[in-house]
């Protein structure tokens, strides 16, 4: 076909006229005109045309010894085989046939697109071509068999085992074909990972194997063996170093792909060397292969850069005196740019930091806004991070200020309120700058900050008050989180200097912030402060003005556990992404969604029933009453929007809720959760709010309880809190939710990834829709699959992943404490644990000394009976005990000590080696 | 693990290619891509790997097309991206220019080349002259050759075919050494590199055994033969596939079994600061409110015997100047309105030499949006080639060439160094 027919295909596609056209055409006896008309179809095909109806025409044409006309044809079935299952049977003698042809490439090419027609009448008739040419004596096909069985096990795993195909691919490691070894790892690796059985086993004979494959297949295949390495763990230091040494000329390879992989599995084996004379070196060569990275093209840069951010938080030192390559060039793509940004924040230190804050400054008159924001909250986070840069830092951050660009000083602003936090009484000469530039400010960050910086400070600023009440003329237009920071700066306005003109502003605005709005945060916060005002003065300073935690720039930094697995995914899409390959990667799991077993428990409808109550009595209507009855309180109360009615009997029942919600949707920092059981002073209780005063502390507790385990900025405004714990033979997850965005969150499901006690929900979470500022909790029953559990080293990691219809998917990570895993039927007779104890051979026992002030036996064996051990015998000076995790793997542990002496001598001994130092970290936290 | 299909698409989104080799990704995801693409490209936060609704996008653009790789599955990023990258090569290997018209011509080789470079989405084969050997375009099948099978596809030198031949055995190696420079306003070197390659055309029979010598200061200094001349310290060295990655690790002996034809055998990095080869300073006068004026001064800081030619220097300019007047010592100046920058020429720049130029703008008398400013500050750029010299000293002592049947062959070496990413901020 000439190029024109090509193009009037493409342009016009095949209208239905001509699928006729084309039906005759292809009768032709005349083969290269044949040959026209099928090519003519495949442009049609291409474009999106349906071609299906010429199917049988298209597989007449099969029959043919022109390789051209035979790949064609093949292209057109590996598309509509699937439209037309029964018609493609047609097909299969030809395959046979083919699969028997005496050249490897028509034998190669017969087997490749079988394995691509996912029909499964045909995939019933590759099994015999297949198990012939896995053993064909031409290396082509081979190779092309390899891939083959992955295509089939795709398609149908029990075939695979049935035929003996993966026998025949793990044979094939020791092929002589060095891209046959490549192909037959790229698919037992992806076997291995599909099934989630350990098909391919790496043992020191099949790394050995690998390795000499290593230095002699394609580059693509040099990829697949160093991608399959990461998963071997090296038997002893030596062993790692001998892996080491013959991969490390991999990182002079031309291809990136090869170096980041090699890169990987060094990384990875290096942590397994003890000689840190072979250590030192070793990472020292490292750095110029990962520079030299950044000398290719921009797509691989980025990949390259988004890899070296995961590989410099574990080993800054590899790059930290080689900042200048991550200089950004002018012509660099943004996104290049903005991970050299990202590198170099991190790699900053005391050092280099005259150098950087250079850069940054240099970056800041840049023209692509979001490039120019990150790098003027660089400069912020490497003062937060660095003390003896902050005042450098601040020096340049007022140059900035200075160019009066707004969204540079309005950037400068937020990240100054950081420096105010980190160092408190150090850089406040700066803030009449700051002040200069108030009408600049026009976004809600930066215009938060900056109240926040006036409230704090309302002392040492003399118009601090002028300056607050041109914000609150705009009170009620302004987004939310500048209302919270402008209710708190009034009140700390009101504190530190409790004249007139701040009462007057703190009149107007709890007004404001109780009737004119809908936020039920908003309301919450200026209920607390109202009664804290009202009833002890002082117990609101201490509340409102007490001293803040020290903030740390944590901004990009991942969790211990997250990053070792990231570590081990490096060059792959996981370690692009910065996200666990789990939580992108659509794989069909059994879902668990029986929850017959599982009764929400009382204080879920309880929060479900406050939620509906906020919504329901967000109107202010129903205030006044509460304001009524608060009146005569030491701040006069402004004039209610309504009558004032006397209280009546409805009164207490909206405190109590409101109470609850209080509780429930906690007011957000700087009042914290001690705000809440403040009660009335001095017996004035209109309301009989005694009565009340049960609810409201026993329900702080339990939130003071649950670890935050997902904090509402990284959780998209959704705070999540939770703990794994054991009761009544089960696991259970103990969960609280609270919204702190907008609108309504509902829809919230949850999943685990695969972790190392193969803990599973034991059924959908049980959470009615948050309402803005409302909480929820659930108690989520947890089942475990201990054939589900991932290999040892076991971790304490447990990667949760929530779903909410609003906020998508929100990723994170929790512990799992020993003490939920340790089951009731860990207690052993006491002669067993004495075999058991002797009988353990060295390796798997470890030793640890605690310091415990005022250690008692009796104390320490009741500590740890109520964490789920079992203390099986006593002694003078040592107890024993015993525990059973639910992974079926005993744990046996020793206390000594000497009465008087505060040294704790623990040993804990298992069958599993790897459990050890969780089981020592437990029990050395539960004694204390 | 692998990627699920290879899209070529206009930069409408309209798709010229698709091929599919898991069957999880249908063709409608080329339409997603491109909304998401233009999304992203609207709120400034573009990048060649995306993510939607689980299917990841790799992308790169090349002329008037979109290569695009799908997947579901956790690939390995860095291999897909490259493969990507290895596709144009291939491609305008087969087909000189790879872009939309090509692609059509020549559809059927594409589907072709397709099949044997990735079977099942992992990456299979990527070395175009071999493909060549048992994939031709209509264009290069104006004589039937009888198929062979690709035998070099699967030995341990996939990259080179046995029984080539030549009348004459020729090799040649060019070194070129780029330079990236970048200075800051006060004129201190922020950062200086040289990026070198060793670019290689070998028209050579049977299956030759190469061995190549460097003046490389560890390899020198292992053999006890420092002192001989000057060595270079070559940071890190990049090898084509060909190279014994292993033996060099031993030994530092770079050995191999070229490919016929052009490849770049390897690159290297040196990161020791050299002293800037063109020196630009550049002050601005804004004496009055409508009158700018720039005095360039153009520096060469090497050797005299050496020259740099096609110099081309580019000086920023604010975009609303006009009516320039401009006087150069050497070569022609003109103003680019379109590039925003005046644009200075030297055809012939000896070293240890100083040229001048000066230049006057008129300005519009009213200032501009004040809120526009802070923008773009555009650096000097600058481009040239100097023929006949490395900055690192970098020589290339031997080339030994060694084939069974015992032919003399010979080597002809170049030199030349040229502008890389040459920059040098301005107030």
């Amino acid at each position: 076909m000439s190029s024109k027919d090509a193009k009037r295909f493409f342009n016009s596609g095949a209208k239905k006229g001509e699928i006729h056209e084309l039906k005759q055409e292809l009768k032709t006896p005349d083969k290269s005109k044949k040959k026209d008309v099928v090519k003519k179809v495949i442009a049609a095909m291409t474009v999106g045309h349906d071609v299906a109806p010429l199917f049988p025409d298209v597989v007449n044409c099969m029959q043919t010894d022109d390789m051209e006309l035979k790949k064609l044809v093949y292209l057109y079935l590996i598309n509509y085989a699937k439209t037309q299952p029964d018609l493609t049977l047609m097909a299969v003698n030809t395959f046979v046939k083919d699969s028997l042809d005496p050249s490897p490439l028509i034998r190669a090419l017969a087997v490749r697109t079988m394995g691509c027609i996912r029909v499964d009448k045909i995939t019933e008739y590759l099994c015999d071509p297949l198990a012939r040419c896995l053993k064909d004596s031409d290396p082509y096909v081979r190779k092309t068999s390899a891939v083959c069985v992955a295509k089939l096990y795709d398609i149908s795993p029990e075939l695979v085992e049935e035929r003996g195909f993966l026998e025949n691919l793990k044979d094939m490691i020791s092929d002589a074909n060095p891209m046959v070894v490549a192909n037959s790892v790229a698919a037992l690796s992806e076997i291995h990972s599909m099934s989630g059985k350990p098909v391919f086993d790496l043992n020191s004979q099949t790394i050995f194997k690998l390795l000499a494959a290593l230095n002699e297949c394609t580059e693509w295949g040099q990829v697949f063996i160093l991608d399959s390495l990461v998963d071997y763990n090296p038997k002893d230091s030596k062993d790692a170093e001998s892996v080491i040494e013959r991969i490390i000329p991999r990182l002079q390879h031309a291809n990136c792909a090869v170096v980041l992989s090699a890169l990987k599995v060094i990384l990875k084996f290096l942590r397994y060397v003890s000689d840190n004379d072979f250590k030192g070196p070793m990472m020292k060569k490292l750095a110029a292969p990962l520079i030299t990275l950044l000398n290719t093209e921009p797509q691989v840069q980025y990949v390259a850069l988004r890899n070296i951010n995961i590989i410099i938080q574990r080993h800054k030192e590899v790059l930290s005196s080689n900042i200048k390559v991550f200089f950004c060039k002018y012509n660099d793509p943004i996104y290049v740019k903005m991970e050299k940004l990202e590198a170099l924040i991190k790699l900053a230190n005391e050092d280099n930091i005259d150098q950087l804050l250079l850069e940054f400054k240099e970056y800041s008159t840049e023209i692509d806004v979001d490039f120019v924001r990150k790098s003027v909250r660089a400069i912020g986070r490497c003062a937060v991070s660095i003390a003896e840069s902050a005042q450098k830092c601040i020096n340049v951050l007022l140059d900035l200020i200075e160019t009066r660009v707004n969204y540079v000083v309005q950037e400068a602003v937020i990240v100054i309120k950081d420096i105010f936090r980190k160092y408190p009484n150090k850089y406040e000469s700066i803030i009449s700058t700051l002040c200069e530039n108030l009408d600049t400010l026009d976004e809600p960050e930066a215009k938060a900050s900056m109240v926040w910086i006036i409230g704090e400070y309302a002392d040492r600023i003399d118009n601090a008050d002028e300056l607050l009440e041109t914000f609150l003329e705009t009170f009620p237009e302004e987004t939310s989180p500048v209302q919270l920071q402008l209710l708190t700066a009034t009140v700390k306005l009101f504190l530190k200097k409790p004249t007139e003109k701040p009462q007057q502003m703190i009149q107007l605005v709890l007004s404001n912030a109780t009737q004119e709005t809908d936020n039920p945060d908003l309301r919450d916060r200026a209920y607390i402060y109202w009664r804290l005002l009202s009833t002890d003065p002082e117990a609101a300073k201490d509340v409102i003005l007490s001293e803040k935690p020290i903030i740390a720039d944590d901004t990009s930094a991942l969790e211990p556990e997250m990053l070792d697995e990231l570590m081990n995914n490096i060059g792959t899409l996981a370690s692009v992404y910065q996200k666990l390959p789990d939580t992108f990667v659509a794989r069909v799991r059994p879902m668990v969604q029986s929850a017959s077993s599982f009764n929400p428990e009382a204080d879920v409808v309880e929060n479900g029933a406050a939620g509906d109550v906020i919504a329901e009595q967000s109107a202010p209507v129903d205030v006044p009453d509460l304001l009524g009855g608060l009146d005569g309180l030491n701040v006069s109360a402004p004039a209610p929007a309504g009558d004032a009615p006397a209280p009546s009997g409805g009164a207490p029942d909206l405190m109590g809720d409101l109470l609850s919600l209080d509780v429930g949707g906690g007011a957000p920092a700087p009042a914290p959760a001690q705000a809440a059981p403040a009660q009335p002073a001095g017996g004035f209780d209109p309301f009989g709010l005694d009565s009340l005063s049960a609810p409201v502390s026993s329900m702080p507790v339990q939130q003071t309880e649950l670890p935050v385990i997902l904090a509402a900025d990284k959780g998209k405004g959704l705070e999540i809190r939770g703990k794994l714990e054991r009761s009544g033979g089960q696991i259970v997850y103990n969960l609280s939710f609270r919204n702190t965005t907008a609108g309504v969150l509902d829809g919230l499901m949850i999943q685990f990834n695969k972790n190392s006690f193969g803990l599973l929900p034991g059924g959908a979470l049980q959470v009615p829709a948050l309402q803005p500022g409302s909480s929820g909790a659930a108690k989520l029953p947890i089942n475990v699959n201990v054939q589900g559990a991932n290999p040892a080293p076991a971790r304490s990691a447990l990667q949760v992943a929530i779903k909410c219809s609003q906020l998508g998917v929100l990723y994170l990570s929790d512990t799992i404490s020993l003490g939920a895993v340790l089951t009731e039927e860990g207690r052993l007779q006491y002669p067993n644990f004495q075999q058991m104890w002797q009988a353990a051979p060295p390796a798997n026992s470890q030793t640890q000394v605690f310091q415990v002030a005022g250690a008692s036996q009796d104390a320490v064996v009741a500590k740890l009976e109520s964490g789920g051990l079992f203390c099986v015998g006593k002694q003078m000076n040592a107890a024993h005990f015993s525990g059973k995790l639910v992974l079926g793997a005993l744990a046996l542990v020793e206390v000594a000590m000497q009465p008087g002496s505060p040294a704790v001598q623990v040993t804990c001994k298992s069958q599993r080696v790897d459990l050890l130092p969780l089981l020592m970290e437990f029990v050395g936290k539960t004694m204390l | 693990m692998a990627t699920s299909a290879i899209f070529i698409l206009d930069l409408k989104g309209k798709v010229i290619i698709y091929r599919d080799y898991r069957g999880d990704v249908p063709i409608s995801y080329a339409d997603r891509f491109m909304e998401k693409v233009a999304e992203l490209e609207d709120a400034g936060k573009a990048s060649p790997i995306i993510q939607d609704e689980g299917v990841t996008y790799l992308y790169l653009q090349h002329s008037n097309l979109y290569l695009l790789a799908v997947t579901k599955s956790n690939v390995n990023a860095a291999s897909t991206v490259y493969f990507l990258h290895k596709l144009v090569e291939v491609f305008t290997k087969y087909f000189e220019q790879l872009e939309e018209e090509s692609v059509r011509d020549n559809f059927v080789t594409v589907y072709e080349l397709l099949d044997e470079m990735m079977d099942f989405g992992y990456p299979q084969f990527t070395e175009a002259n071999i493909l060549q050997e048992f994939i031709k375009t209509e264009a290069q099948k104006m004589d039937v050759v009888e198929r062979k099978a690709p035998m070099a596809v699967t030995n341990a030198v996939s990259w080179r075919s046995e029984g080539i031949k030549y009348k004459k055995n020729e090799v040649f190696l060019d070194v070129v050494e780029s330079v990236n420079l970048l200075v800051n306003a006060n004129g201190s070197v922020v950062r200086s590199e040289i990026m070198g390659a060793l670019k290689m055309r070998t028209y050579l029979t049977g299956m030759p055994e190469c061995k190549l010598g460097l003046n490389d200061r560890v390899l020198l200094e292992s053999q006890g033969k420092s002192g001989k001349g000057k060595a270079v310290d070559l940071e890190d060295m990049k090898f084509h596939q060909c190279v014994r990655l292993a033996r060099f690790e031993s030994d530092r002996t770079i050995s191999f079994v070229p490919p016929d034809g052009a490849f770049d055998l390897m690159t290297y990095r040196i990161s020791s600061q050299v002293k800037p080869l063109i020196w630009i300073e550049c002050t601005v006068n804004n004496s009055s409110r409508s009158r700018v004026e720039y005095l360039v001064k153009a520096k060469s800081q090497f050797k005299a015997r050496s020259a740099a030619s096609n110099v081309e220097i580019s000086i920023p300019v604010a975009s609303d100047a006009t009516a320039p007047v401009v006087r150069a010592s050497q070569g022609s100046a003109e103003y680019a309105p379109e590039r925003e920058a005046l644009v200075w020429k030297i055809k012939n720049f000896p070293g240890g030499k100083e040229f001048l130029l000066r230049a006057k703008f008129s300005l519009p008398s009213i200032e501009g949006d004040s809120s526009v400013e802070g923008g773009r500050k555009q650096p000097i750029q600058v481009n040239f080639e100097i023929p006949y010299f490395t900055v690192s000293g970098i020589q290339v002592r031997y080339l030994k060439v060694i084939e069974k049947s015992g032919y003399q062959a010979l080597p002809w070496v170049r030199y030349i160094t040229q502008s890389g990413e040459y920059e040098i901020r301005m107030n």
